[in-house]
């Protein structure tokens, strides 16, 4: 598929972002600075509150994604590790994203200017 | 902002995947004739630009991580239901993929950044700059339009979460759902990303809209006379 010159330009900018994504989990480490609000795991949830509410243990269970927290072991301690899983996980993230908006696109769009 | 899975109460939940799904079978419609097949590419390069700079966890120091969203300068650049249509791949990709936001959440969460989000920015854009040829007048727009839709979308996020103990609690007093109130969350949340994260969209939204305008401005949908569509 052909690109134009611009578009070219856009595509190298998001995989140079694709590479430096790390600095999303380095920085918050640096900082001290913990889960979004709101996307706590049961048992932060049972630390802060000291319950686990029912529907929330009902329901936080129910999809066990393949790469969880962008991820390719969760287990590792190792930074360099986990800076070179989330770049995996961004390119795998945002390649898929891509390729599924394209096809959606084109089932979608019926103006051929 | 991505609501995880026994977050919210069905009554919440289920209302909501009924409003995106409906909202995406008219994106769908829309899409359809307002966007030209040889701008494709563009979208697929919206939705993965969505999920890439969602990845940028920023810290609030010593407390909790946010981020933008993208959906402010992709509803500019390329209208709001082209938007709603990018940023949900890219959520429901994230979902499914990587466990971040619920299953049972993605219309929620759909809603709030593929939906309410580049709808505000969308008007709040339109309404502040018309003339492409004002260029400061249109990076001050677009910055604008970035910052209050994202601190608004967070301040509908946390109404989601806060109206969960009023609506289901268990028979002793205890939330079955997210257990903070509107009063802890609507500020927990409102406060970060009106001091942070909402700057942070902002700049995106304004530095990459500036880009476009030196490069390609016939391109920015929100450039575009209003067409007999009413798009």
């Amino acid at each position: 598929m052909g690109l134009n010159r611009l578009q070219k330009r856009i595509l190298i900018i998001l995989i140079l972002l694709c590479l430096i994504t790390p600095v999303g989990i380095l920085l918050p480490m640096f900082f001290n600075a913990g889960d979004a609000w709101g996307e706590w795991s049961a048992q932060t949830i049972k630390d802060l509150t000291g319950y686990v509410p029912e529907g929330l243990a009902k329901y936080s269970e129910v999809w066990k994604a393949p790469l969880t927290d962008y991820t390719l072991n969760s287990g590792d301690n190792s930074i360099v590790h986990q800076s070179g899983f989330y770049i995996v996980s961004g390119i795998i993230g945002a390649t898929i994203t891509y390729i599924l908006m394209l096809i959606i696109s084109r089932i979608i769009v019926r103006n051929e200017k | 902002m991505h609501i995880p899975d026994g977050y919210l109460s069905p009554q919440t939940y289920i209302p909501l995947y009924g409003l995106f799904v409906s909202a995406a079978a008219v994106a769908v419609r829309k899409v359809k004739n307002a966007v030209s097949a040889r701008n494709i590419p563009y979208l697929g390069m919206a939705a993965a630009f969505s999920f890439i700079v969602m990845m940028f966890n920023l810290p609030v120091p010593g407390g909790t991580t946010g981020h933008a969203v993208g959906s402010a300068v992709i509803a500019i650049l390329f209208g709001p239901w082209a938007a709603t249509i990018a940023v949900s791949v890219a959520l429901i990709i994230q979902t499914l993929i990587f466990g971040d936001g619920g299953i049972t959440a993605i219309g929620a969460n759909c809603f709030n950044m593929a939906v309410f989000m580049p709808f505000v920015a969308y008007y709040v854009f339109r309404l502040l700059s018309n003339n492409p040829a004002k260029k400061t007048r249109v990076y001050f727009a677009a910055f604008i339009s970035g910052y209050l839709s994202l601190v608004l979308t967070a301040i509908l996020t946390a109404a989601e979460f806060g109206i969960q103990p009023i609506i289901a609690s268990s028979s002793d007093g205890k939330a079955l759902y997210c257990p903070y109130d509107l009063s802890i969350a609507i500020p927990a949340m409102a406060i970060e990303h009106l001091l942070l994260f909402g700057i942070v969209e902002g700049i995106i939204t304004a530095t990459i809209v500036s880009y476009f305008l030196r490069n390609e401005t016939e391109l920015i949908y929100s450039f575009r006379k209003v067409n007999k569509n009413g798009t």
